[in-house]
């Protein structure tokens, strides 16, 4: 037990904690970017997955890390026009075209694995994203290593927190998104293309999703495995709901929940007398008290799940 | 007090032909795109699809295995076409499969000092109770604390798959093998077989009967007109004095308790014993199956029997062509996605009679 009081134990749980938050804080805003104009995106699973095979497949035939990166952006970006094209373009149930798609491409990910890559005992491994140490920065004691020895991702996520802020309530493209989002026949009275802006709330979400990826075989894991996401699209969603729409929040909860998952990696590690697995369905069991918490006090925009349809 | 009267109809006519047939095509337009992905895996999709039908039917212990194969599928269709009637969003099938394999495998791996006839009752009891309790919980969270039952019901699925792992690896090990698995349940828990020479087992009674019980349900009882007008309108069935909240509960309970079933079957049916991947992921095809079956009990029988055939068949394409079996689960999702675009042809709502 005393292993946990160290300084260094408390750096290493902190600094993994910004780590394991990574691909959370950026699933999370594309998520709350669709939701801000109305579209929920169940998609984001399966986004999550085939962006990261796709990142990993690239990295495994050309070595080259930041084309990996761009794959599994275009490929979030793919998804999400398939998703606008169901849920703004046909109308149909948002629940049933996110789920389709998360099918899908959970499907795909399972097949082009197994067709490129075959059945090996030990999945071929690439050379990933090593951590970035910020010269002097990294240098300050305790919070240098916890928060500038982080790969490149790391930083990108931190810093695009900020930048969605301004984009959604300092900007006019955020405005008409917000409206959009709220009440969308106000919002084409205005003059604002409801679909158009839909689509393009659907393509930047899904670029995040497929950046948020992208980490998972680039920097955190150097293969790929089927359940290398493992459900954490589902605490995205779950996330949203906690930031309460907010991009500044979403970084609060990712960080909870990095946490809670670098915190059960280190329990188990210590190996206390209880079945692994309680450990890792520690941060499942939290997302739905956390979701039980705030759900009566959360206030989604008001057009969620409902189709627009043009008079 | 003269209350109107309301009744469920559709926005627009279109022939019942026509809505029968929409299936069908969606299938056929599957097939075109799943070509397109077996092309670009270099492969030729004619044989491939026709050795999946080959595989699947052309045979006599292909057929039977189709038949195996359709049991759970049929129940966790069923339990996701009732739940989606009601509109309470169960994508936790899986983990209540998982439930239901979990109480009926403690049962059974009791050696109680029972007869077949009630032996097998007693499990499928603890299994439908266990798969409805893991559905309440989230359909409780939805009712009285409004949590998302979309993300609670996936949520729940990687815990119970988790609970599951760690009984198996844990106190239930098998002591023989020493893998993650339970001993085999006992001989008077098992599932009698329906036919010689084959796997087919006492379960496809079980799921055609819930078939059966679920369209009576819905079709002809008053809590299966308070699913349907939940479904399709919560605020007018609250006017119509439909207690929702009630209407919710019961809907996961009985949602939950048939994809219990699905994992009753699995256990006592086909491999007599719980094992860590026991539903290579029944649980969510059980959501393609209700889909395609356009959420109607006889529907999902039918879309239950074609994904079994996709499932089955696609093993043997696997061995006979060199695509990967895992085409079944891309077919699943295209399907699904197909399916939904056509879907705009029909959409329900809830009408004023004069």
């Amino acid at each position: 037990m005393k292993d946990i009081l160290t300084i260094g134990f408390l750096i290493g749980l902190l600094s993994a904690t910004i780590r394991m938050a990574t691909p959370l804080i950026l699933a999370t805003l594309g998520e709350v970017i669709c939701e801000r104009s109305g579209v929920l995106n169940l998609g984001i699973e399966g986004i999550m997955l085939y962006s990261s095979l796709i990142a990993y497949l690239t990295v495994y035939f050309t070595n080259n890390l930041w084309l990996g990166v761009l794959t599994a952006i275009i490929v979030g970006i793919l998804f999400g026009i398939l998703m606008a094209f169901f849920s703004v373009s046909l109308g149909v149930s948002q629940h049933v075209s996110g789920l389709g798609i998360t099918l899908f491409a959970t499907g795909l990910s399972l097949f082009t694995y197994r067709q490129i890559i075959g059945a090996p005992t030990i999945p071929p491994t690439i050379q990933t994203f090593k951590t970035l140490t910020l010269p002097i920065l990294s240098k300050i004691p305790i919070l240098g290593p916890i928060l500038f020895d982080q790969y490149i991702l790391t930083y990108i996520a931190l810093i695009l927190v900020p930048v969605f802020s301004f984009l959604l309530y300092k900007t006019n493209f955020g405005l008409s998104l917000r409206a959009v989002g709220e009440n969308p026949e106000a919002a084409d009275a205005l003059g604002i293309n409801v679909y158009k802006t839909r689509y393009i709330a659907l393509i930047i979400g899904g670029a995040l999703m497929g950046l948020s990826g992208s980490f998972f075989t680039l920097a955190y894991f150097n293969m790929f495995l089927y359940g290398i996401v493992g459900g954490r699209g589902w605490v995205s969603i779950a996330l949203t709901i906690f930031a309460n729409w907010d991009p500044k929040r979403v970084l609060l909860g990712a960080l909870l929940f990095g946490g809670i998952d670098a915190l059960q990696l280190r329990l188990q590690a210590i190996g206390f007398n209880i079945p692994y697995q309680f450990f890792l369905m520690m941060p499942y069991v939290l997302t739905i008290i956390v979701l039980v918490l705030v759900a009566r006090n959360a206030l989604a925009p008001s057009s969620i799940l409902k189709p627009y349809k043009r008079e | 007090m003269h209350l109107p009267k309301y009744r469920l109809v559709k926005r627009e006519k279109i022939s019942p032909i026509f809505r029968i047939l929409l299936p069908f095509i969606a299938i056929g337009i599957s097939f075109i795109f799943s070509s397109i992905i077996i092309l670009l895996a270099g492969r030729n999709p004619v044989i491939a699809i026709y050795s999946i039908f080959y595989g699947a039917l052309g045979t006599r212990l292909g057929l039977l295995e189709t038949i195996v194969k359709a049991i759970p599928l049929i129940l966790t269709g069923i339990a996701v076409a009732l739940a989606f009637t009601g509109k309470f969003w169960n994508i936790g099938a899986e983990g209540q499969f998982y439930a239901g394999a979990l109480a009926a495998t403690y049962v059974g791996i009791s050696y109680l000092n029972l007869p077949k006839f009630l032996y097998i009752p007693l499990l499928l009891l603890v299994g439908f109770v266990a798969g409805g309790i893991w559905a309440l919980l989230p359909g409780f969270l939805k009712t009285y604390l409004k949590a998302d039952d979309v993300v609670t019901t996936l949520l729940l699925n990687y815990i119970m798959i988790y609970i599951v792992t760690a009984i198996l690896e844990g106190p239930w090990r098998d002591p023989e093998t020493m893998w993650p698995q339970s001993i085999r349940i006992s001989e008077n828990a098992i599932f009698p077989k329906l036919i010689e020479r084959s796997r087919v087992h006492f379960g496809l009674i079980i799921s055609i009967l819930s078939v059966i019980g679920v369209y009576i349900l819905i079709r002809y009882t008053k809590l299966g007109f308070s699913i349907r007008a939940t479904g399709a309108n919560p605020k007018a069935s609250n006017f119509l004095g439909i207690d929702i909240k009630k209407t919710i509960l019961i809907t996961s309970l009985i949602s939950g308790g048939i994809a219990g079933l699905a994992g009753v079957g699995e256990v006592a049916g086909l491999h007599y014993r719980l094992t860590e991947n026991i539903s290579p992921g029944y649980g969510y095809t059980g959501i393609v199956v209700a889909m395609l079956g356009g959420l109607h009990p006889f529907g999902v029988l039918l879309s239950a029997f074609f994904f079994a055939i996709i499932i089955t068949g696609a093993q043997y394409m696997s061995r006979a062509t060199g695509v990967t079996m895992f085409m079944a689960d891309v077919i699943q999702g295209i399907t699904l996605l197909v399916l939904l675009a056509m879907l705009i042809f029909y959409e329900y709502e809830i009408r004023r009679i004069k």
